[in-house]
């Protein structure tokens, strides 16, 4: 898991933990993948303990690594599909914490991360701060995220620009107080 | 006194037995038989490359000319499993270069592969004749070309679904220049494009191609002048059809197509166009196999297409068939044997997936000798299962993927206990199981009294306590593989029911509450078994009540392995030694 490393320096998993247990249970796993566990679901008697990050604002529904259970293998060449057959482009749906509708981008128009952020900043009307390797963003409230094919949230840049526009589902921009430990030094 | 069967007699009956269980029985019978059996088994297989060492098999059985190997467990193929876990095929490929050189047939499955073990094999086996690689990863097309020149004598090869570095298609032209002996070739999961000349080349001279699989990158052009040259095929993976229907096209590509009198088996068909599906209508009546799982064809073309297939056997389909269009394989295709339904769009969000369970009713009813499905969809009912099961008691293979977690009987709200338990005792064959929906322990405990024919079972988001698992582990007498993920239990019921798991070739859970101490235990109670965890954070960190992320246990004869990346901790029987690491870094 080439990601996880870095996932853990990035961001407190302690506070944005979602987790499949009773609470006041002894819980001290704070693995990136354990974020996905739990589901919205209040049928059940399991608690789920939810800080800071609401999964309402977001995606419907929490993103659960492997389910529906289908082979990466196969989720890729749908994925490709579904980029190819929207005619021109790949369009990805973004979203910013506070703004009250999303908006979409077509990523194949951007040849690069600089391009794209200047875009989304002039979008959304705000700033970005600049991007270190190590500590993510500074400068600036706003974190830009991404959910990737795997259905975890990744900061945008780290990667490069091809393997971004190929795996990327989705655009975030966090904002500010969520974001703890994800390089957002202000 | 007892008469003792000369082993040549015995040889010679064993010759005529092939299945590797009654070969593992008859070994059993005495040393005697142990000896003949080792020495005549020509096919070994070994569904977990941790649960013995390359060198012992090799030793066992000297006349071994095809091995198959599998490594990840099954839940890799979900991105359960870390990159880097391990299933490395190399230390096989060394030991058997060393130890079997008459080795013919390699069939590997989630296994880590690299291009110096696809050298290794087209340097080390001069006769070499099948590699079927199949959910593999590691190794480039540098490793196919290795194996394309150097094997002479090369039958088959195929990599289904691996994830393959594509420096280009260029290792299609280092087939040797004259006749080959292919006679399957199935390169579908490759991106990038190859010659079509080199392609064509190929195909006319391998007068024994029965089998070719292009990938995505070849056009329907490239298709039409393959045909052209092998309309023997008896099994074709299209390219990609996405080009724009031209008149003349449509005709070359019909008219190839009727001249392929054997096909039986068409799978492939990326981006195929509703349009161009008339082409394939004169091979339909022969079609025993039909895999339209990466077509988005939609309702009302499929059918027109499915019911021209009256021989099918086998159908791969998307749901955008609808349960429309299942009625229409109940009425048409009497003799499906295998059904699979995917999911057109794999999320969580999608509401509106086309199919329900009416869909699977219809074939169940109308399909006599359906015996093996898989089946996606967002919700199911309990009258439906039992519907089902009541008329199709021969089920061997039941996977059912109801999308939702936690959903329960949509009409009645109750849990699908009864449905199951109704596909539990009414199909006494049932070899495979997988479960979903909402289940409380119920469920497990009539799987557990019913289904004692299950080999391999599957539970997700299911069950309220410990007794789920101790009714599977304590019922289910051929259990072999059991893989569990988000369910609320484990300590008790595993180490209640430990001595179990050495009758079994795997135990996946993950995201339960299995806690570390329980592990220890289980570990220390259980010699024979590798219990590995699953956890970025060393175990040690945390109390040993806490849940751990992930484990994987195994029987093995070879002890813990060595080759265990850092998040993976192999919990030793010594109590001393603890949890080490054993990776010789």
């Amino acid at each position: 898991m080439e990601k996880v490393g870095d996932y853990d320096e990035l961001v407190n998993l302690k506070a944005t933990e979602l987790r499949l247990g009773l609470p006041g249970t002894e819980e001290t796993i704070s693995c990136g993948k354990s974020n996905k566990r739990a589901l919205p679901d209040d049928d059940t008697e399991k608690e789920i303990e939810s800080t800071g990050k609401t999964e309402t604002a977001s995606p419907p529904k929490a993103q659960i690594v492997g389910w529906p259970p289908v082979r990466s293998y196969r989720r890729n060449s749908i994925q490709t599909k579904k980029n190819e057959s929207e005619g021109q482009g790949n369009y990805v749906k973004v979203s910013m914490d506070g703004a009250p509708y999303l908006r979409k981008i077509d990523l194949t128009v951007y040849k690069k991360y600089p391009e794209l952020m200047k875009s989304l900043e002039n979008m959304f009307k705000f700033s970005v701060g600049e991007y270190f390797e190590r500590e993510g963003y500074k400068g600036s409230d706003f974190v830009p995220t991404y959910e990737d094919k795997d259905g975890d949230w990744m900061l945008i840049g780290d990667v490069p620009w091809e393997m971004f526009v190929s795996s990327c589902k989705r655009l975030r921009i966090m904002k500010g107080s969520e974001v703890k430990g994800l390089g957002c030094g202000v | 006194m007892a008469l003792r069967l000369p082993s040549k007699v015995l040889k010679h009956i064993l010759s005529f037995i092939d299945s590797n269980e009654d070969r593992n029985s008859v070994s059993l019978v005495c040393k005697s038989w142990f000896e003949t059996e080792r020495k005549t088994r020509k096919r070994v297989f070994v569904g977990n490359c941790y649960a013995v060492t390359p060198a012992a098999v090799a030793r066992r059985f000297p006349a071994m000319r095809s091995l198959t190997l599998k490594g990840k467990p099954h839940f890799a193929d979900y991105n359960l499993v870390p990159d880097g876990w391990g299933g490395y095929a190399c230390p096989w490929i060394e030991s058997m270069a060393a130890k079997s050189p008459y080795l013919e047939e390699i069939r590997l499955k989630r296994m880590v592969v690299t291009d110096d073990c696809l050298e290794r094999i087209a340097a080390s086996f001069k006769n070499f004749k099948v590699l079927v690689l199949t959910s593999c990863e590691g190794f480039s097309t540098d490793g196919i070309a290795a194996i394309a020149s150097t094997c002479r004598n090369l039958r088959v090869l195929e990599l289904r679904e691996c994830i393959v570095e594509d420096l280009g298609g260029d290792w299609l032209s280092y087939f040797p220049e004259t006749s080959t002996s292919l006679v399957s070739l199935d390169f579908s999961c490759l991106d990038s494009e190859v010659k079509i000349s080199d392609l064509e080349r190929l195909v006319s001279r391998s007068p024994n191609l029965k089998s070719l699989k292009l990938n995505p990158a070849v056009t329907l052009d490239g298709l039409v002048s393959i045909l052209r040259r092998a309309p023997q095929l008896t099994e074709l993976g299209t390219g990609s059809f996405a080009a724009e229907l031209k008149p003349e096209a449509f005709t070359k590509l019909s008219k190839a197509f009727s001249n392929c009198k054997q096909l039986q088996s068409l799978s492939g068909l990326w981006d195929v166009l509703p349009e161009y599906l008339p082409a394939l209508y004169s091979v339909c009546p022969g079609l025993t196999s039909l895999n339209l799982s990466y077509a988005t064809v939609r309702m009302p073309d499929l059918v027109e297409l499915l019911r021209r297939c009256s021989k099918l056997q086998k159908l791969w389909v998307m749901d955008l068939i609808e349960d429309k269009g299942l009625e229409a394989v109940a009425s048409y295709c009497k003799e499906l044997r295998e059904l699979r339904v995917f999911p057109s769009e794999p999320d969580l969000d999608a509401t509106n997936i086309p199919v329900t369970e009416q869909g699977l009713v219809y074939v169940s009813k109308g399909c006599r000798k359906l015996e093996s499905v898989l089946y996606f969809c967002v919700q199911f009912t309990n009258a439906a299962l039992i519907t089902i099961a009541r008329k199709r008691p021969n089920l061997k293979c039941f996977r059912l993927c109801v999308i939702e977690p936690f959903a329960p009987d949509y009409k009645t709200n109750e849990p699908l206990d009864k449905g199951f338990k109704a596909i539990a005792e009414g199909c006494k064959d049932l070899r495979r199981l997988s479960v979903s929906g909402l289940l409380s322990d119920k469920a497990f405990k009539y799987i557990g009294k019913h289904a004692k024919k299950v080999r391999m079972l599957s539970i997700a988001f299911a069950g309220d306590s410990d007794l789920m698992l101790h009714h599977l582990l304590s019922g289910c007498e051929s259990l072999k593989k059991l893989e569990i993920r988000d369910c609320p239990f484990g300590d008790t019921a595993l180490l209640e029911n430990a001595a179990k798991l050495e009758t079994m070739r795997s135990l996946w859970m993950s995201s339960c509450f299995v806690s570390f101490g329980a592990c220890k235990l289980l570990s220390q109670k259980m010699p024979r078994l590798n219990v590995e965890v699953i956890d970025e954070h060393p175990p040690k960190t945390r109390p040993e009540s806490s849940p751990v992320e992930r484990i994987y246990i195994y029987r093995t004869v070879a002890g813990p392995r060595m080759d265990t990346p850092e998040f993976v901790w192999t919990l030793h029987k010594n109590p001393e030694i603890g949890v080490s690491k054993l990776a010789i870094k």
